[in-house]
């Protein structure tokens, strides 16, 4: 733990605009030069419950939340419940203050609005801030903002308190008010941000050491989630249709689609249920669309059977799911790994369809160009499986990256000029040839659009033979599976060969490894970083390409090292499992650490699993997560 | 003119074009009513001037899912209760497309019941058949959600204790804006009822019976059926919603008496369509979007355009 970086924690209720304030906040700190890390921690409420939005913000490249945390900004909670009575989920009303304290740092600051926190009834306060050295500033933020404005701008106070004492300069913040605000509350909220951070100058003694550190980026960096990335990938590769259904988290992805869709001549459906989503897709892209659809856990459930109609049919489409604690309902807000196994092998028969988990939200652009390309040429269902932590976390990502060609081709279609010598040569065109030499790769035959000359065809969910018909012949039966699941193979390939979705972090000749998939790309590489630095030998790679698997890379990665810890957020070792079943070996060399608490892992907790691994004093007692021994094959 | 050829051509359509090159043999037993939508569908299609390749037949599954696979067109035989998603977005995808939806009575009422609601109320200018034969018949004679209360069959052996689906009043209900019901015993009235219903600009709703000889013999043959409009017993307003309404409450009490009602229940000329609607407020090209990628000076907007927010 260093003091190089702050992280700064703001608290509050939901609905308090916790939210916006912290955009503003993490973009001030991004225009100064330093790289940001977001991390929202809320509950499924409307209004009310404890929330709070941390921000990383350091001049060297910030890859996950950190461990704990270093300032605390407390603003009540407008909308605690029953405050006055005691009930199971205690005093609502303190606890932006009292539940944050657990994960402060030694040495931490803590800016308090004392207009509605009232600090004496918290157990113990005042012996925790002297036995942690903590440096408390009680501030009527409140008041502050009633007497410039309205009691809602506490938010601002707060913030301008923040500069202060992180001796930053106002003028980012006050650049971002200006682009957000207009007339009287803009005006209001500047003067309750100058107001309190003059107060503060003057009356208050700085005794903590904290300063914000400074930037040095001299690229342009943009503040974006896994969300953009995924909804700037598929704009970018000419989706202009999606349909979908609420749902948290998925529906960020839905929603920013859907605020650019129109203005962009393209289609945003919200329907009945996912599994009219998922069908819609499916309809839009026969008739010639590049088409998205997507949810989380239970509403992809609902998805099950028309995925499997898209992948008999051959009818490419890109679903996102969006994981979040399970089952069931299970925590609509809290990020976990738990649905690996679940969009592998949903719906009946033998799962024939392409999964990308990407780690990072310009791994989230890439791959899902990548997963739009794939679908689209190779005519199979491609999924981008991410969290609640990417969906909602933002981070500084360097602007080029999105600096690329759209690319809106349709993929493997056929044109009305082949389909008519087509017709002239075998009397019909065959939608589903069995060896289709034109389309230049393994298993796919070209398809048509409805609308073009000559091109006729039945797609069914039925098997079917070359023209589409039904068919329940043998032989046409294990050829066309034959060809269908062929694809993957080419796919791996062209993914080998063309993409680099699994990135080895550390030192190449390391004794170690830490195999991960998915958002906890981050927060492994700190702690990689971190055992390197402790004298330990240890690498990590973190897989993108869930199916096809990259077999030889990590079997390679495998192969170089004594034994490899697996780190993932759910409970029953799905991606070891995965691994194992893939490889079918490296079962005596597969650890697993796990984590399903609600809580994406901090880098201290990979640390100690790893070190306890080892045998060495760990004491995992503090954390919620779990080693779980290799099992041999 | 379309990017697509197919589309929009002016020729004279045979109804024969419909027919399969390589024609399957039917998997409909003798005597079934679905030969009747099929011959129907096939002389509307002259008559409303659409081409094989510019139309798209979406079914879902069971006997009536097997209308694709009979008749020649671009098509989808899609997954159980699923057509009318499908085939709504495949409308708004290409708007310039014929797209009809098909399914049975278990398809379309019962497990995709869902769907039937909400693209009648969405009103996408499409027409949906359903073959309405008081059974499942391909899993070979179970209760459906229209057939009578007290149907026994091996999965209600006490009799069915429920009402059956108002197929005519809850498409009226849900905000379809052409409803009508015809069967396969009365060919000339179902081809006018399948050509308006194609020419109708908005959601289009045939519930058709299709009598099944094999799973359903205690049911009526659909014979003798009274023309609503033909007949001077009934009079009313197919604009009115309020008389349309009471004329399908009858129509669907009287089938179950032995009395079949078939002609037009209601239609609504005014209220735009889906993709109307959408266009008003600027949520839908104007342009079908399927052309779109087939138009290489297409300025595609990129992502990159879109940062400013995030800075």
């Amino acid at each position: 733990m260093t003091d190089d970086e702050l992280i700064w924690r703001i608290a509050g209720g939901s609905g308090d605009g916790i939210d916006s304030t912290s955009q503003n906040f993490a973009k001030a700190l991004m225009r100064s030069g330093l790289n940001v890390f977001t991390h929202r921690h809320y509950p499924s409420r409307i209004r009310g419950g404890h929330t709070y939005v941390e921000i990383r913000a350091k001049d060297e490249p910030v890859k996950s939340r950190g461990d704990n945390y270093n300032f605390l900004l407390a603003l009540g909670d407008s909308f605690a419940r029953n405050p006055q009575e005691e009930a199971y989920y205690g005093n609502e009303e303190v606890k932006p203050l009292s539940e944050n304290l657990d994960e402060l740092r030694e040495g931490g600051v803590i800016v308090y609005d004392s207009g509605l926190l009232d600090a004496s009834e918290i157990e113990n306060f005042d012996e925790r801030v002297e036995e942690n050295n903590w440096h408390v500033y009680d501030l009527d933020l409140r008041g502050l903002a009633k007497e410039h404005g309205r009691e809602v701008m506490r938010n601002t106070a707060g913030v301008g308190a923040t500069a202060a004492l992180l001796d930053m300069d106002l003028q980012y913040i006050e650049d971002l008010m200006e682009d957000a605000m207009s007339g009287d509350v803009l005006e209001a909220n500047l003067q309750i941000l100058e107001e309190a951070y003059e107060s503060v100058n003057e009356n208050y003694e700085h005794t903590h050491d904290l300063r914000a550190p400074t930037g040095s980026a001299d690229e342009e960096q943009v503040l974006v989630s896994g969300s953009h990335g995924i909804a700037y990938g598929a704009l970018d590769e000419g989706c202009r249709f999606i349909s979908g259904y609420p749902m948290t988290p998925w529906t960020d992805v839905y929603t920013i689609m859907t605020q650019h869709l129109p203005e962009m001549g393209g289609i945003s459906e919200q329907v009945e249920d996912e599994i009219a989503a998922a069908s819609l897709a499916i309809g839009a892209s026969h008739a010639g669309a590049k088409a998205m659809s997507g949810s989380s856990g239970g509403g992809f459930a609902l998805m099950s059977e028309p995925l499997g109609l898209a992948e008999i049919t051959e009818t490419p489409i890109v679903l996102v799911e969006a994981m979040r604690a399970g089952p069931s309902t299970g925590m609509p807000t809290k990020p976990e790994q738990g649905d690996l196994e679940h969009v592998l092998y949903t719906s009946q028969g033998d799962s024939n369809r392409v999964v990308f988990a990407p780690g990072d939200p310009a791994e989230c652009y890439e791959q899902t160009r990548k997963a739009f390309e794939i679908a689209y040429e190779y005519q199979i269902p491609a999924i981008v499986l991410y969290d609640q932590k990417l969906s909602g976390g933002h981070q500084t990502v360097p602007e080029e990256v999105f600096d690329e060609e759209p690319n809106p081709d349709i993929g493997s279609v056929v044109t009305e000029a082949e389909l008519e010598e087509a017709v002239q040569e075998a009397g019909r065109f065959k939608r589903y040839m069995y060896d289709d030499e034109e389309s230049g790769f393994g298993g796919v035959s070209r398809r048509s659009i409805p609308g073009q000359k000559g091109g006729n065809f039945l797609a069914s969910g039925n098997e079917h033979n070359e023209v589409g018909h039904i068919s329940e012949d043998a032989d046409n039966r294990t050829i066309q599976m034959n060809r269908r699941m062929a694809k993957l193979d080419a796919i791996r390939e062209e993914l080998t060969e063309t993409s680099d979705h699994q990135p080895v972090y550390g030192p190449e000749d390391a004794e170690y490894g830490i195999l991960s998939f998915g958002s906890t790309k981050g927060v492994i590489e700190e702690a990689v970083d971190r055992l390197n630095e402790e004298g330990h030998s240890v690498k990590a790679m973190n897989v993108s390409d869930i199916m096809p698997f990259p077999k030889d890379e990590v079997t390679e990665f495998l192969e170089s090292v004594d034994e490899s810890l697996v780190v993932e957020m759910n409970a029953s070792a799905q991606f070891r499992r995965h691994i194992q079943g893939q490889l079918g070996r490296f079962g005596e060399k597969l650890y697993s650490l796990l984590k399903y608490d609600g809580n994406p892992f901090e880098p201290e907790e990979v640390v100690s699993g790893f070190e306890s691994r080892l045998g060495e004093e760990a004491d995992l007692s503090q954390y919620n997560v779990r080693i779980e021994s290799a099992t041999g094959d | 003119m379309s990017a697509f050829n197919a589309i929009g051509e002016e020729r004279d359509i045979d109804r024969d074009e419909f027919t399969p090159e390589i024609e399957p043999q039917a998997t409909w037993c003798p005597g079934c009513g679905d030969f009747g939508v099929l011959k129907a569908l096939k002389q509307a299609m002259p008559e409303v001037g659409r081409n094989p390749e510019e139309t798209l037949l979406v079914t879902g599954i069971g006997c009536s899912g097997k209308l694709s696979s009979y008749f020649r067109s671009y098509g989808f035989h899609s997954i159980h209760g699923r057509s009318l998603p499908v085939a709504r977005a495949a409308k708004m995808a290409n708007p310039d497309l014929e797209v009809i939806a098909a399914g049975g009575d278990g398809d379309g009422y019962g497990i995709g019941g869902n769907h039937f609601m909400h693209t009648a109320r969405e009103n996408h200018d499409m027409t949906y058949i359903v073959f309405d034969n008081e059974i499942f018949g391909l899993t070979k004679g179970q209760t459906s959600p229209t057939s009578p209360k007290g149907h026994k069959s091996k999965t209600q052996p006490h009799g069915s204790a429920k009402q059956p689906i108002r197929p005519l009043s809850l498409a009226l209900t849900s905000g379809a804006s052409y409803v009508a019901r015809t069967a396969a015993v009365n060919p000339n009235q179902a081809k006018e009822i399948l050509t308006e219903a194609m020419e109708h600009d908005g959601f289009a709703h045939v519930d058709f019976l299709t009598q099944c000889p094999t799973w359903n013999k205690d049911a009526k043959q659909y014979v003798p059926y009274i023309d609503v409009q033909d007949s001077d017993d009934y009079d009313f307003d197919i604009t009115d919603r309020g008389e349309a309404s009471e004329m399908m409450q009858e129509a669907e009490n009287k089938l179950y008496e032995g009395e079949v009602l078939t002609g037009r229940f209601y239609k609504d000329s005014d209220r735009p369509s889906y993709q109307q609607e959408k266009q008003a407020t600027g949520d839908m090209p104007e342009e079908p979007l399927a052309e779109r990628y087939f138009d290489d000076d297409y300025e595609w907007e990129r992502s990159y355009d879109l940062l400013d927010r995030h800075k």
